[in-house]
């Protein structure tokens, strides 16, 4: 059985029962045990209409649920006549759980969980695993959530830009657990861009995917990271850099620009490169300029100042970091690369040491140690 | 079973063997090294006994708390505290004598010149929940 076509079905079947009057919280869970029972029952019974079993059953878990609790009686009468299935306007249901699950009122870590549970169909066992947390963690973040969005009405429009956002955290979380959240993000930026008209959906779905191709090719043996400029391009994968060049070029066609727009222009810029050394620089700039024009971002800064070395030389690279706070993440790093390639390897060993001391990540601070030793190597060779 | 905590340090054991500072290695010799930890704890994932290993970035602040309706206080980092812990393997062994012989192996990994770097390891044992039966 297919599972994640199993789970596409999810955010579709939770929109009837909330139709039918369920509450969203007792929606989610009900489709949360028929899907458990599909895992079950489908492999030895397969139904012909995947979704209408699914509606059935989780619409029969919510009424024994419903009728379980004797405080809620009044609740019982109102659900218990059970209505024809009508029309589903099945794009419709799923758009505004992408948009209660992204609501302003819950905090990232709240609304990354609740949107893969309720739009992703992953258990929570399995979110738990992905962010290395206890399970009982994870249960109660998501019930924290449900509980916070209760009185969120259904039928407001909500805000793209938030969505967009979470669908990003989820995206960068990368891998870790048996689930793999940015296959799982792309998937879910794919359905949001076919079921909404925004050039940022479809940059979001672009970036994704374009680094997604470079996967393969980023890390070597042990976890060790390989900077893009040392990686095997033949192990990205062109399938996926054609399918966002193709997403991004019709976005960009629609005129609005902006921040995923930009950064996918970028990611493209390095997929088109066969060699690192035919990276089109002066163009990644001027992408870069977009950004920070669109955002003001000192990351969006930082990452321009490496492009202007690469475009200009290390000087001019060095001239644009000049203005930006050293307390930045990774400012150290990338002062590290400029002064290197402008010939002072004893200033870039040391901030190569300096930067792996701050280093947010073990691969990342294994990475830059390296660099430090490399330069140290040679200082002594 | 009994879990213990490996601890290693940044600052606060004594010297190690084969002291050098990460950098001043070859880029090899920390590729082997990484390589060891990782191939290490696989081999105790492998055996049963492996629970949770983390490294800790080595900036930290010590906070406490300052009173009723006020912000806690933080102070630091302190570059002269004396203990810096630098992360932790969490094992869960049938003995006090298998932890002190996984801890002899994890302080082995290769280091400068590809040597061993003997470095010290802190083991201390974890607080059992008390047994059912106590008489």
């Amino acid at each position: 059985m297919d599972e994640v076509l199993l789970r596409t079905l999810t955010p579709a079947v939770t929109g009837v029962l909330v139709r039918r009057g369920a509450d969203f919280a007792a929606a989610e869970d009900a489709v949360q045990d028929a899907l458990v029972e599909a895992v079950r029952v489908w492999p030895d019974d397969p139904p012909c209409d995947p979704k209408g079993w699914l509606v059935t059953v989780a619409w029969r878990r919510f009424l024994d649920a419903a009728r379980s609790d004797a405080s809620r009686r009044h609740r019982e009468a109102r659900v218990e006549h059970e209505p024809a299935p009508g029309p589903v306007q099945e794009g419709d249901d799923t758009l505004r759980l992408y948009f209660l699950c992204a609501h302003p009122s819950l905090t990232p870590a709240s609304a990354v969980a609740l949107t893969l549970r309720a739009v992703g169909g992953l258990t929570t066992r399995q979110i738990a695993q992905a962010y290395l947390v206890p399970e009982a963690t994870m249960a109660q973040r998501i019930s924290r959530a449900k509980r916070t969005v209760a009185g969120v009405r259904f039928d407001r429009p909500g805000d793209v830009a938030t969505v967009l956002r979470v669908l990003y955290l989820v995206f960068n979380e990368g891998y870790s657990g048996d689930v793999d959240l940015a296959a799982e993000a792309i998937r879910l930026t794919r359905r949001l861009a076919a079921a909404i008209d925004h050039p940022e959906a479809a940059g979001l779905l672009a970036l994704m995917l374009l680094h997604h191709a470079r996967r393969p090719a980023r890390t070597g043996p042990g976890g060790r990271l390989v900077p893009l400029a040392e990686q095997d391009r033949g192990r990205w994968d062109t399938r996926l850099i054609a399918e966002g060049v193709g997403v991004l070029q019709t976005a960009l066609a629609r005129d609005r620009l902006g921040e995923f727009q930009a950064q996918a222009a970028i990611a493209a810029l390095h997929a088109d490169a066969r060699t690192a050394a035919e990276t089109d620089w002066v163009q990644i700039v001027e992408w870069y300029d977009e950004l920070v024009r669109l955002t003001g971002s000192p990351v969006a800064r930082l990452n321009r100042a490496v492009a202007v070395g690469e475009a200009d030389g290390p000087r001019a690279g060095l001239a644009a970091l000049a203005g930006l706070d050293p307390a930045l993440p990774r400012h150290a790093a990338v002062a590290a690369y400029l002064h290197e390639r402008d010939g002072d390897p004893v200033t870039a060993a040391r901030l190569y040491a300096e930067a792996a001391r701050a280093a947010p990540s073990l691969p990342e601070c294994e990475h830059l140690t390296r660099q430090a030793a490399r330069l140290n190597a040679r200082l002594r060779g | 079973m009994a879990k213990y905590l490996l601890l290693k340090h940044y600052r606060g054991a004594p010297a190690p063997v084969n002291d050098v500072p990460m950098d001043r290695w070859t880029p090899e010799e920390i590729s082997a090294h990484v390589r060891y930890m990782h191939d290490f704890a696989d081999r105790l994932e492998a055996t049963g006994e492996f629970v949770d290993g983390q490294a800790l970035s080595p900036e930290g602040t010590f906070v406490r708390y300052d009173g009723e309706g006020r912000p806690p206080v933080t102070d630091g980092p302190f570059a002269e505290t004396k203990d810096l812990i630098a992360g932790w393997m969490v094992i869960d062994v049938e003995t006090y004598e298998r932890a002190l012989e996984l801890a002899g192996e994890l302080s082995a990994a290769p280091g400068a010149g590809g040597k061993p770097i003997h470095e010290w390891l802190e083991v201390r044992p974890f607080l059992a929940a008390p047994p059912t039966i106590t008489e």
